[in-house]
């Protein structure tokens, strides 16, 4: 297939199965991109989620556009962009213009209440995995622990905890290498 | 011409909302404020259908908004304007990265930024954990721990987490076919209460 084509369709089908924001993109992409179809490894998703949280916009089109560009340069980028809006659009056109009080029927709540339980399962499977190849040391445990604690218990910004973490990174290397 | 300002007012939001969808609210509340073209109370029902929709939340918002301001053509506007700035940003950044990617000291930053990112990751997922699956609110009230899981929620939730990692036959299944189950589950045992 047209590899446009298919970078257009596969993030068309991320962005229509995604729901809850950009976290809960995850489960999808290790799925898509990372085991069906090579794009883009582990590491790499962990280094645009962390590259997402500090850049402006919003996280899934910034790693949409990330994969598409490392795949198919700048027309890459830009199939896979449209690919993950273009289901939204069309959805919120047809209820904003069709259902009134959409998210007042009770099949809707149901449902929803219903996906979001899921939503949680798949978002601690996609934690597990990238745990695995993220925390590989006593430093990175730490990393993480102090990283969602503070995340969890404060307000702080996440662009902070995200710059901090890469400070820390650097200079644990350096001690490790004296 | 209000296609052209919709795509300008979302390019302003793509471009200063760090941190995903969630970070668009107080700009559209602004928005909202500074040119009528939809009420904060369109706005409230605005970010509820963008929860309950698939998609990006930031995406879901300046569709709504463009559609509610100016219709069809208005969505595809807001929404143009909001993803610009994201693509030339990262475009850039991207290129940057590829140049130095084997750089000793981009690896070293990442090193560190991997785990946060992981973690980041967890905490969001103990938000949904904690409205979805847990009581909190009602625990704090009782103090009975019975009160603390949903038990409904917490049943579903383990079934789910053993078909996803612990049965062979559908460990593999796409994460679809478990949002899908666990809709039907939602509307046959009344999830919502």
């Amino acid at each position: 297939m047209n590899s446009y084509l298919d970078l257009f369709l596969t993030f068309a089908r991320i962005g229509g199965l995604t729901f809850g924001g950009g976290y809960a993109m995850l489960p999808m992409l290790q799925k898509e991109v990372v085991e069906k179809r090579n794009w883009a490894t582990e590491e790499e998703l962990m280094d645009y989620y962390a590259i997402g949280q500090c850049t402006p916009g919003v996280i899934a089109v910034n790693t949409a556009t990330f994969i598409g560009y490392k795949n198919k340069g700048i027309p890459g980028a830009i199939f896979a962009t449209l690919g993950v809006v273009s289901p939204s659009l069309c959805i919120i056109i047809i209820i904003a213009a069709f259902i009134r009080n959409f998210t007042d029927l009770a099949i809707v709540k149901n449902a929803f209440a219903g996906i979001r339980v899921a939503v949680c399962v798949l978002i601690i499977n996609a934690v597990k995995k990238l745990y695995k190849s993220s925390v590989i040391d006593k430093l990175t445990l730490a990393i993480f622990i102090a990283v969602a604690l503070i995340s969890i218990l404060t307000d702080i910004s996440p662009i902070i905890l995200v710059l901090g973490a890469g400070i820390v990174g650097y200079l644990g290397k350096k001690v490790q290498k004296q | 011409m209000i296609y052209l300002r919709l795509f300008l007012e979302f390019f302003k939001i793509g471009l200063f909302a760090v941190g995903g969808g969630l970070a668009t609210l107080p700009f559209l509340s602004d928005l909202s404020d500074k040119t009528g073209w939809f009420t904060q109370a369109q706005l409230a029902d605005m970010i509820a259908i963008s929860e309950s929709t698939p998609g990006p939340i930031g995406v879901n918002s300046a569709t709504y908004v463009g559609f509610t301001s100016a219709g069809p053509l208005g969505s595809l506007c807001a929404t143009l304007g909001l993803i610009t700035p994201s693509v030339i940003i990262i475009l850039i950044v991207a290129r940057i990265l590829k140049a130095f990617k084997e750089n000793q000291t981009v690896k070293a930053v990442f090193y560190g930024l991997r785990p946060a990112s992981t973690g980041l990751i967890a905490a969001a997922g103990w938000t949904v954990i904690s409205i979805s699956i847990l009581n909190l609110a009602l625990f704090k009230e009782t103090g009975n721990v019975l009160d603390l899981f949903s038990i409904k929620a917490l049943v579903l939730a383990v079934i789910i987490y053993l078909l996803s990692n612990n049965i062979k036959q559908t460990k593999k299944l796409h994460p679809v076919y478990f949002l899908a189950l666990a809709a039907l589950a939602g509307i046959f045992f009344n999830f919502a209460g």
